[in-house]
């Protein structure tokens, strides 16, 4: 036990340690006055950038035709308070892996909290899970800027929970015990299954973490001046800590700890919000619609398009659907990952083995539903309260992909108020993306470690013969080595486009996972074939089909793009009366267009242009991954797995037999 | 493994299974297939009706922003009506079920 305490102070030192050499090299950057925060595109993970026609290729219009700013905004987050701040939650967070460290004994208090947790705490677990930094700044992000089409993007986050609420969560409950594997093992030949399990769940996490770790880098530097890799270590090291160290019960508490912090950011803010306008609903939406600046907005919005509208017109139009999300089948298919993925991301399988019944999984789905639901509306509130208070031409003034928006929002909010009660407000949702980071890529580490150490090591390696000592220190290397490798590939990944990871985590878990995880449970005759065909072809496909997407880089296609905005600047410059020179953004643009114009080759599979011109593969990959299991069950029946269907099916509806289940 | 053994294909058989089983089945997929039907009228309504989605309901609130609401609660709803049935229903028939098996 001095040995773990000894480590987790080391740990402990180190995160802050690396905070504090974070500071110097930014108070030499910072000067006074100047505009606080580097602008460079940030790619969240997820929301903005994977779906439609994403806020890179607005940003070069914004600066071709400058919106007359009213406001001038800004976003500067104080330092002092801000890290202050992290330090409390690695304080706070710390104080729990400790704690959690005690009580992890066996490979059931590792993976599943020992079954301990109720049905509330799994729910805002789950909730902590789920909610990105994408979900949090992402989302209200796309509302300040494209109105009504932000909010419809975050409905399918919500609804998606119904499927696993009826299909999933307590047949899981009752048939499984750590991951995947263990569900789709029960009346199949273990080995080939459970590595194949192992497989999926360590690429599902590998894509999402990535997403991940790459948004937080980036979040980090922009947030607070820390450099990009030295966030991604010191997210890193954390990430390693809590999971190492505290093992589920450690991360579920990580989550629980984040939900609250987010939800209390987004109550806040929300009642500020609402404050200004005197609680009156209805002319807040009034607000939206006459804003000149939104109006303003939207008519440039539209005009790209051809259409011209103009006054309260406009602002009705940011009400309506269609400025964002333009391509009807990529939504639908995107839809169909969401609705079928969610219930086949392994860090969200893994939350149902942490309570003790099926009916305590019910709960904790509800009770998930309700705060990640509640937490939509609320974006909502943010995302118009953005837009009218800090006027769209400003907070893309700040980052043209709009995720700044609640950040900026916050600061001006309380700084309306009393000016050092913006910072704190700042200060404060900043470690809320900072805790809601952490949460998210423990969760994921978890579930990769899980697959690698439970299914490889001691199933398929050790066929089952490892006692409890082995088993736990084996989920705690594998954990080291799955966190290490998650920083390297953060690190590697700085400068690649890692946007579409997180729609490509949800199409594998729904076209590979989804279905052999629903037959094995329902259908009598699913078997090992059909869960290797299933898992395989869905998992292939979706991503095959990804990479000759529109997700992909195609050169020529920079190219054409960078040829207009070279056009369009050098046109500007001929307008502009003699003597005078192109802003510094502009010229900063026209150099980098002219480098892009001369872009040449092809994309990474050696292609001019995208084969398959959906973002999203779930329409294709979703089908194919269900008819490759169906037939591959059909093609090579096996009568011991029909044999074996009843047991499964009627453990999964009593939950007879689970303590086998349990203690093993 | 000291624990009982018991015999699933009988169980399987048992009338309060199958009765368990077929209650179960109707409810969780046809609320499952109500669910995904109105979540996808969104997007596709949206894509295909923007006429309906444009017309004002309250004040300047058109029918695209109640309908999107609409989906909130029509999943918490569904959630807790599920939740109520299970509780009350499928839950009491596990139960019985299970103390006449053991």
């Amino acid at each position: 036990m001095t040995f773990k305490n000894i480590i987790i102070a080391t740990t402990l030192a180190l995160s802050v340690s690396a905070a504090a050499f974070a500071e110097e090299p930014k108070q030499a950057v910072a000067t006074p006055g100047a505009p606080a925060v580097a602008i460079v595109p940030v790619t969240t993970p997820g929301a903005p950038a994977m779906t439609a026609p994403g806020p890179a290729t607005t940003a070069p219009a914004a600066a071709t035709a400058p919106a007359p700013i009213k406001k001038q905004v800004t976003l500067k987050a104080n330092k002092v308070i801000t890290l202050s701040m992290f330090a409390v939650i690695i304080g706070i967070t710390m104080a729990v892996v400790v704690w959690a460290a005690k009580q992890t004994k066996s490979a059931a208090d590792f993976y599943a909290a020992g079954g301990g947790i109720t049905g509330t705490q799994n729910g805002w677990a789950i909730a902590g899970d789920y909610m990105s930094a994408a979900s949090f700044l992402g989302i209200s992000g796309l509302i300040s800027l494209y109105g009504y089409d932000g909010f419809m993007y975050s409905v399918g986050w919500l609804v998606a929970y119904i499927t696993v609420l009826l299909i999933i969560a307590e047949p899981c409950r009752n048939a499984g015990k750590y991951t995947l594997g263990d569900i789709l093992s029960f009346r199949t030949d273990p080995k080939p299954v459970r590595a194949l399990a192992a497989v999926s769940t360590v690429a599902v996490s590998t894509f999402y973490l990535t997403a991940q770790m790459v948004g937080a880098g980036k979040l980090m530097a922009l947030l607070v001046g820390v450099p990009y890799k030295t966030a991604i270590v010191g997210v890193g090291i954390l990430m390693v800590g809590y999971v190492v160290f505290g093992g589920m019960t450690a991360t579920t508490w990580v989550q629980i700890i984040k939900a609250g912090l987010l939800m209390s950011g987004a109550f806040l803010l929300s009642f500020l919000v609402l404050l200004k306008c005197n609680f009156n609903i209805f002319a807040f939406f009034e607000s939206i619609v006459n804003s000149p600046d939104i109006q303003d907005h939207v008519s440039k919005l539209v005009l790209r398009d051809g259409i011209v509208l103009n006054g309260i017109d406009a602002g009705q139009r940011f009400l309506e659907p269609g400025l964002f999300l333009k391509k009807p089948l990529d939504q639908i298919s995107l839809g169909m990952a969401l609705v079928l993925g969610t219930a086949g991301m392994p860090h969200i399988l893994m939350r149902f083995f942490t309570v003790p019944t099926a009916q305590a999984a019910r709960k904790s789905v509800i009770i998930a539903m309700f705060i990640i639901g509640g937490f939509y509306i609320l974006t909502t509130l943010l995302g118009f309260g953005a837009a009218i208070n800090l006027t769209p031409q400003g907070i893309i003034s700040v980052d043209p992909g709009g995720n700044m928006a609640t950040l900026i929002l916050a600061q001006t909010m309380g700084a309306e108020i009393a000016p050092v009660l913006g910072d704190i407000f700042l200060a404060f949702l900043c470690s809320v993306a900072f805790a809601t980071i952490l949460a998210v890529v423990s969760g994921l580490v978890l579930a990769a470690s899980a697959a690698i150490a439970h299914d490889i090591y001691v199933n398929v390696i050790k066929d089952g013969h490892a006692d409890q000592h082995e088993q736990v220190m084996a989920a705690r290397v594998t954990s080291l080595v799955v966190g290490a490798v998650g920083i390297v590939i953060g690190l590697m990944a700085e400068k690649a486009n890692v946007a579409h990871l997180v729609a490509l985590a949800f199409a594998v878990a729904a076209s590979g996972n989804l279905p052999v995880v629903f037959l094995s449970l329902f259908w009598r005759k699913f078997n090992t074939a059909g869960v290797i065909s299933g898992l395989l072809v869905g998992t292939i496909a979706s991503i095959g089909l990804v990479m000759v997407s529109p997700n992909m880089t195609y050169p020529k296609t920079v190219a054409a793009g960078a040829k207009k905005i070279v056009a369009a600047m050098e046109q500007k410059q001929a307008e502009l009366p003699p003597g005078a020179t192109l802003s510094e953004k502009d010229a900063v643009a026209l150099a980098k267009a002219k480098v892009n114009a001369e872009l040449t080759g092809t994309s990474m599979m050696g292609l001019e242009k995208p084969l398959f011109t959906l973002k999203n593969p779930g329409i294709i990959s979703i089908p194919l991954g269900f008819i490759a299991a169906i037939l591959g069950a059909l093609l090579f029946p096996n009568k011991r797995s029909e044999e074996m269907f009843d047991e499964v099916y009627v453990r999964q509806n009593t939950g007879l037999g689970m303590a086998k289940a349990v203690e093993h | 493994m000291a624990e009982k053994q018991y015999d699933w294909a009988k169980i399987a058989k048992d009338p309060r299974f199958i009765e368990l089983h077929h209650k179960k089945t109707a409810f969780l997929f046809g609320w499952w297939i109500f669910s995904t039907v109105y979540y996808f009228l969104l997007p596709i309504g949206a894509a295909y009706a923007p006429g309906l989605f444009k017309i004002k309901v309250i004040g300047v609130i058109n029918f695209g922003y109640v309908f999107a609401l609409s989906q909130f609660f029509v999943s918490w709803g569904l959630a807790l009506y599920y939740a109520k049935v299970a509780n009350n229903d499928f839950d009491r028939l596990t139960r019985e079920l299970i103390s006449e098996i053991q």
